[in-house]
């Protein structure tokens, strides 16, 4: 074939990825910038300038509730994977075979299923007339029925659970892919349990664990419905006051000011993630 | 497994036990949706008022079940439609993409992949507003300059199909190309040595040989699109799908039929992600 | 002196569910000694070895170190150290790591083990080295790497697995001498577990061939090879031509033997006990069979036939010649003498060939 056949092939084969990526994530999110730019000054009329920005530092309720989501989010993050650690280990280490794939999918499973129908699930585990409450008052640990819902705790264990899939499954990939043999060579040279962990286990699974980070902080970041629906009302998430500027307030330039904080915010992180632990995102990533 | 290491009973006990409380956790919330779809209760809560079917099957207010709650039903019928469109164009520009990454190199490769990768950490609500602000404008570029209706560029199902596709795409193309690399291209230059055309060798040898992993991305895709909520909420239009709507009854206060519902779908996408892992083997 | 033995196994025993993979196993390492474990995959040979190591806990019998019993010591606290089959090495960190991190589990300042590891990568000729990553070695110098991550601990005991088994076979050929060269510098006692026969004999002071879980023999690679005491040594250690016969004479350990095709041999009892009557497995090594062009030269053998060569496999100082037997059409295999006398011989010529009874091994047929 010619050259110039297989020129045209690659650019017949690159234009639908440019035409998903220029109109659907590269010019929109230019837009959202351009937007999130203009003032309104009147009817229809616009000003440029920083000035949804400048609401956003100057309104207390708007950066509170924007650094509280980081923090939450970053919580949530650890714990996800504090908590899904040692099942990752367990799964990828102290099992095989059949009970190692059943686990495995055990692990999955909830996953594919709606995150609405999961927190639909914790609602009525925490809800005042719900499972939890009624199970305490039954043992007579709690006299009336006590409301667990609409609180941080909620949120948190919501945000866990949701997440938990996207730690485990990468922390399960590359722990699989430890050879064994290290652990028992560390073992023989001397090492304790908690030295192995350190100087083996951990830094060899250090790309699932920036993987699985990642995407758990991002999907906390950008959570709606679980700090919504178990936060209540007052739950100050940040994904909340979006919504509320686009589709109640109809103030679309300061929504998109907010919308581009948030992702400023998710990038940083995303960023320093990467670069305090000597990973790189198509590695970490592209899996 | 590492038997090598010997270790106290007491930790192995306290491990297993460890790991049982976070299988139970996990089971937890769905077991419980999944109960009380059976209450015989108005509300999906605390008492247990014994066993019913009333909320699949019943007909009369208040207990009608899911086969005759037609706003359910609809919604249900709208994501079908989303996921579908989804599923295909995102398998479709996945399939290009695996080959275009996997097959060539040009200039700028690495830059366009790690750009590829991007939706994945993009939080889907913003995707969602930035697809919604760009498309808005070019609506009233439109009509401003036309006087036509641009309906299609408004919030609505295309609008939600496009947001979708946006990010589920990425998923398309890291599972088809890992498929991709695993093909032994001799396989294909066999065919071209025996007469084939560059693109019958890619039809009868190589697609055939991707079909498990395109299918594979189809059924996470319309998984995904399924249970998509946070980009599908700032571009949906009066045709709700399935979890926009489970949302707002959500916000209302309802009667398990939303169980019952949850139920159906935890049945239909563990028959679909069981699946996908099939015929991703 | 002492003669605490570094490494002593009584009874030893490993029983997996019905499968007994080691049975009672006994054997003594004296120190500073090379050792050997011979045997085919399968044979036990890796559990005996990480039940030493401490990875497996045998199921009866006693292990000892210098004299003391270890069974209860965990693998992090024995003192043998063990070089794996794909050497394990840390790729997360850098040569100097790798060999200092049994020195930094036992706490040993900073300043020391940049010492030691320098000594001990000079020692294993890799001096300088310790701030490269471990990829950039190549495969015999990862190998020496492996070595001197477990030679700086000073163990009592090396143990290494098959650490061989991955290298190309020019390499392996080198590394045979290198390791024995280090075994002799280090002056420590080595374990080594192989199923490549030729590593084993080149470098052992003692080799015991493994099979089934028992040992069949231990000894110096002479005795092996020369001596073997079971049929399977016999026909694992070196190549033989092997024959099923029936004793029809016995005197003493002189046997007269029929091949199941009829030929009369001659040979030594080299099991014991073998009478008239009994089904033998005869075993005659290749490079034991005299050729000449005459009958009259192999005619006083013991064991003499002629055969036509079927093939002759030239490779330089290991060349071979395969023969039919004339009389019953067996195969049998020759080593061809590198004088230079045999040169011309082609498919189809007539040769003579015969043996000593001395070197006729029979053994007591199996089954």
């Amino acid at each position: 074939m010619s050259k110039d056949g297989s020129r045209l092939g690659l650019i017949l084969l690159m234009a639908p990825l440019l035409l998903w990526l220029v109109t659907l994530i590269i010019l929109p999110h230019i837009g959202l910038f351009v937007v999130s730019l203009s003032e309104k000054v009147g009817v229809r009329t616009y000003e440029t300038g920083f000035g949804n920005y400048a609401v956003f530092f100057t309104e207390p309720l708007y950066w509170n509730t924007f650094a509280r989501t980081a923090y939450m989010s970053i919580m949530a993050t650890a714990l996800t994977l504090l908590i899904g650690f040692p099942v990752a280990y367990y799964i990828a280490k102290l099992t095989r075979g059949r009970s190692k794939t059943t686990l495995f999918l055990m692990c999955l499973i909830p996953f594919w299923v709606s995150e609405l129908v999961r927190t639909f699930g914790w609602m009525i585990l925490l809800r005042e007339t719900g499972v939890l409450s009624s199970f305490l008052q039954y043992l007579g640990v709690i006299n009336g029925p006590v409301e667990f819902l609409y609180n941080d705790f909620a949120i948190m264990t919501g945000l866990v659970y949701t997440s938990m899939l996207f730690m485990v499954v990468p922390l399960v990939t590359t722990l699989d892919s430890l050879d064994d043999s290290l652990i028992e060579a560390g073992y023989d040279l001397g090492a304790s349990s908690l030295s192995i962990l350190r100087e083996i286990i951990i830094p060899h699974a250090m790309p699932g664990i920036v993987s699985g980070c990642i995407v758990v902080f991002m999907l906390s970041l950008g959570n709606y419905l679980t700090p919504i629906l178990l936060g209540g009302k007052d739950s100050l998430w940040f994904t909340g006051l979006i919504y509320s500027q686009f589709i109640t307030r109809f103030n679309w330039e300061l929504g998109s000011a907010f919308g581009f904080l948030l992702l400023g915010l998710s990038s940083v992180i995303v960023f320093a993630a990467l670069k305090l632990t000597g990973q790189s995102l198509g590695k970490t990533m592209g899996r | 497994m590492i038997t090598g290491i010997p270790q106290s009973s007491t930790f192995k006990w306290t491990y297993r036990a460890y790991i049982t409380l976070f299988f139970i956790y996990l089971a937890l919330p769905l077991v419980t949706v999944c109960a009380f779809a059976f209450n015989d209760s108005v509300f999906p809560s605390m008492p247990w008022d014994g066993f019913t079917w009333d909320w699949f099957f019943g007909t009369e207010t208040p207990r009608i079940g899911v086969f005759h709650e037609r706003p359910i039903l609809r919604s249900i019928v709208t994501s079908g439609f989303v996921a579908f469109w989804v599923a295909s164009l995102s398998v479709l520009v996945g399939t290009c993409n695996a080959f275009l990454f996997v097959r060539h190199d040009f200039p700028g490769k690495s830059f366009l992949y790690i750009l590829m990768l991007l939706p994945l950490i993009i939080p889907g609500i913003i995707l969602g507003i930035s697809i919604l602000v760009f498309s808005s404008a070019i609506a009233n570029r439109l009509e401003d300059a036309t006087g036509l209706w641009f309906d299609g560029l408004r919030p609505g199902l295309i609008l939600v199909i496009l947001g979708q596709f946006s990010f589920i795409t990425t998923f398309a193309t890291l599972v088809i190309s890992a498929r991709l690399q695993k093909f032994d291209p001799s396989l294909e230059e066999a065919a071209l040595n025996l007469g084939a055309s560059k693109w019958g060798a890619i039809r009868s040898i190589t697609l055939p040989f991707l079909f498990p992993a395109m299918a594979a991305a189809a059924v996470v895709a319309v998984l995904m699109s399924f249970e998509n909520f946070n980009t599908t909420l700032m571009l949906v239009g009066s045709d709700a799908p399935l979890t926009v709507t489970m949302f707002d009854r959500l916000k209302l206060g309802s009667t398990p039929v939303l169980n019952a519902v949850s139920l159906l779908l935890m049945l239909a996408s563990a028959a679909l992600g069981l699946l996908s892992l099939v015929l991703r083997r | 002196m002492t003669d605490v033995p570094d490494l002593e196994c009584r009874a030893l025993s490993k029983r997996f569910d019905s499968f007994e993979a080691v049975k009672a196993i006994s054997f003594e390492v004296p120190k500073g000694s090379f050792f050997s474990i011979l045997g085919p995959s399968g044979c036990g040979k890796t559990t005996l070895l990480r039940m030493i190591a401490g990875f497996q806990a045998p199921t009866s019998g006693d292990l000892r170190i210098k004299g003391r019993s270890v069974l209860d010591v965990p693998p992090n606290k024995r003192p043998v150290s063990m070089v794996f089959q794909h050497l394990a090495l840390f790729p997360m960190m850098n040569i100097g790591a790798n060999v200092g991190f049994g020195l930094r589990q036992r706490g040993v300042g900073k300043a020391q083990i940049k010492a030691q590891v320098d000594r001990v990568l000079e020692r294993v000729g890799l001096a300088g080295v310790a701030d490269r990553s471990v990829d950039s070695l190549s495969g015999g110098q990862k190998q020496r790497v492996a070595i001197a991550r477990c030679m700086v601990l000073e163990p009592d005991v090396l143990l290494l697995d098959e650490p061989l088994g991955a290298l190309d076979l020019k390499l392996r050929e080198h590394m045979k001498i290198e390791l024995k060269r280090l075994q002799s510098e280090f002056n420590t006692t080595f374990v080594y577990i192989t199923h490549d026969q030729s590593e084993a004999l080149v470098m052992s002071d003692q080799i015991a061939v493994m099979n089934r879980g028992v040992f069949e023999q231990i000894g110096t690679a002479k005795e092996l090879y020369y001596e073997p005491k079971t049929a399977f040594v016999a026909g694992f250690v070196g190549e033989a031509n092997k024959y099923r016969a029936k004793v029809s004479r016995a005197n003493g350990k002189q046997l007269e033997l029929l091949t199941e095709d009829g030929i009369a041999l001659h040979g030594l009892d080299a099991g014991g006990g073998l009478r008239p009557g009994d089904a033998a497995q005869v075993f005659v090594r290749p490079e034991a069979i005299r050729l000449s062009r005459r009958a009259a030269d192999t005619q006083d053998l013991g064991n003499a036939s002629a055969g036509v060569v079927d093939s002759v496999l030239f490779n330089g100082a290991n060349s071979q010649l395969i023969l039919r037997d004339a009389a019953n059409g067996a195969e049998i295999s020759v080593a061809l003498p590198q004088t230079g006398a045999f040169r011309d011989l082609n498919k189809g010529d007539t040769v003579y060939f015969g043996w000593e009874p001395e070197q006729t091994r029979c053994y007591r047929a199996e089954g």
